[in-house]
């Protein structure tokens, strides 16, 4: 039965490889044509065809990695997954018209037919999707581990003073790691002043601000000194309107200005020295 | 006058795409730094409130024009379980969930107007607006 289909899309190929790429072109939306020219569709589409019918004589690691690398390419050219795997369906009900206005479908046979020939379809149709998604998974795994990469560094700017620059919006993931590496560092670098710049954060809300003065508590606890730095005018209008107490803690509306004073605190400043000439 | 989009709240980070599109509103309505982040501080409030109470729920941005004068209204629309005594959570510093407690009367304060309805059970509606002066 197989060998019937087989030898029909064979015999057709270039027929049926026409109709494909015609029908795949009315159907695709701008997003697909934008980013592929007209060469790199049409020698695709053939590679695609042809990825099809192998799967049909091939051997079936041959046509594992063609399917590997065919889905590796779509994905690098960018066709959105609906296109590819609506690509795969017009494929099959061009087939299937084909054979039946040609009377390979019969009567008797038409039940088998269509039951072996989605059986030869699906497992297509799933390896791409498959491969799809571990693309983007693979994606999204690896900006996750390049956003914590960058979610809380602690920075030793002078001895016992540290800098912690907060940039982006901040959720519970973030906060947690902010507290602890707060922690471990002021720890580590036996800080006695520990600034937290928030000059990067687009908005203080009460969520932040409770993490903030949670982290500012704990590093009290362990005997440093939290100061805040980096309040734009609008943050401090917003915190005051929101209620938010933050007599806690000393605030400086810029990290330079948290420099000087934790220098101060520690009995320290910066001065000016004059050249021999 | 009304131009509405609206934003669904699942997770985290939908929060930040609701505050977005809050201080992409008013940036174009010409509201200033300050009322900007007001405006985004509110929709965060709102935002967070629907994920930590209500599990799922819709923010709307709307532009409004009163007299010819500008403003964006910030619905909050939620079906989950609803608050039974609202002149206790309008209250500074109580919270059931540890935190400051200072997010509604906050938004209060943030905003020109403050409107909410809270049916125990069925949901919860706020309505805040900003003119733009």
């Amino acid at each position: 039965m197989n060998k019937l289909i087989f030898k029909f899309i064979e015999t057709h190929k270039l027929d049926i490889l026409d109709e494909w790429i015609r029908t795949t072109k009315e159907a695709a939306d701008d997003r697909v044509l934008r980013v592929v020219s007209d060469q790199v569709f049409n020698s695709t589409s053939r590679e695609f065809v042809d990825l099809v019918i192998s799967n049909l004589n091939g051997s079936k690691d041959d046509y594992n990695s063609r399917l590997n690398e065919f889905s590796e390419k779509v994905v690098r050219l960018g066709w959105p997954l609906t296109f590819v795997s609506r690509g795969l369906h017009t494929f099959g009900v061009i087939v299937l018209d084909r054979m039946e206005q040609s009377g390979v479908i019969t009567e008797e046979n038409q039940r088998n037919l269509f039951r072996e020939f989605s059986e030869w379809m699906q497992p297509m149709n799933n390896e791409i999707i498959d491969i799809y998604s571990a693309t983007w998974e693979k994606t999204v795994s690896l900006q996750k581990i390049a956003l914590q990469e960058l979610s809380a560094p602690l920075i030793p700017v002078f001895e016992r003073i540290t800098v912690m620059p907060l940039v982006g919006t901040i959720d519970t993931e973030r906060a947690k790691q902010i507290m602890e590496n707060l922690l471990k560092g002021a720890v580590k670098h036996r800080s006695e002043v520990v600034l937290i710049d928030i000059t990067g954060v687009p908005v203080v809300d009460t969520m932040v601000a409770h993490h903030i003065i949670q982290a500012a508590d704990a590093v009290r606890l362990i005997g440093a000194k939290c100061m805040l730095c980096g309040i734009r005018p609008e943050i401090a209008q917003t915190i005051v309107s929101l209620g938010i107490d933050l007599n806690q803690f000393t605030t400086k509306n810029s990290l330079q200005k948290g420099i000087e004073a934790a220098l101060e605190l520690t009995n320290r400043k910066i001065v000016n020295v004059e050249v021999a000439k | 006058m009304t131009i509405q989009s609206c934003v669904t709240i699942i997770n985290e980070w939908d929060i930040v795409a609701a505050r977005q599109l809050g201080r992409n509103v008013a940036k174009e309505l010409g509201f200033g730094t300050v009322d900007q982040a007001r405006i985004t501080t509110a929709i965060s409030e709102l935002a967070r409130n629907i994920y930590l109470y209500a599990g799922k729920g819709q923010i709307c941005i709307d532009k409004l024009y009163e007299n010819g004068k500008p403003g964006v209204k910030i619905s909050a629309i939620d079906s989950g379980p609803g608050i039974s005594d609202i002149r206790q959570v309008m209250e500074d510093g109580f919270s059931t969930s540890g935190g400051l407690g200072a997010g509604l009367p906050g938004v209060k304060r943030l905003m020109d107007q403050f409107a909410i309805e809270s049916i125990p059970g069925d949901g919860t509606q706020i309505i805040a607006t900003k003119w733009l002066r």
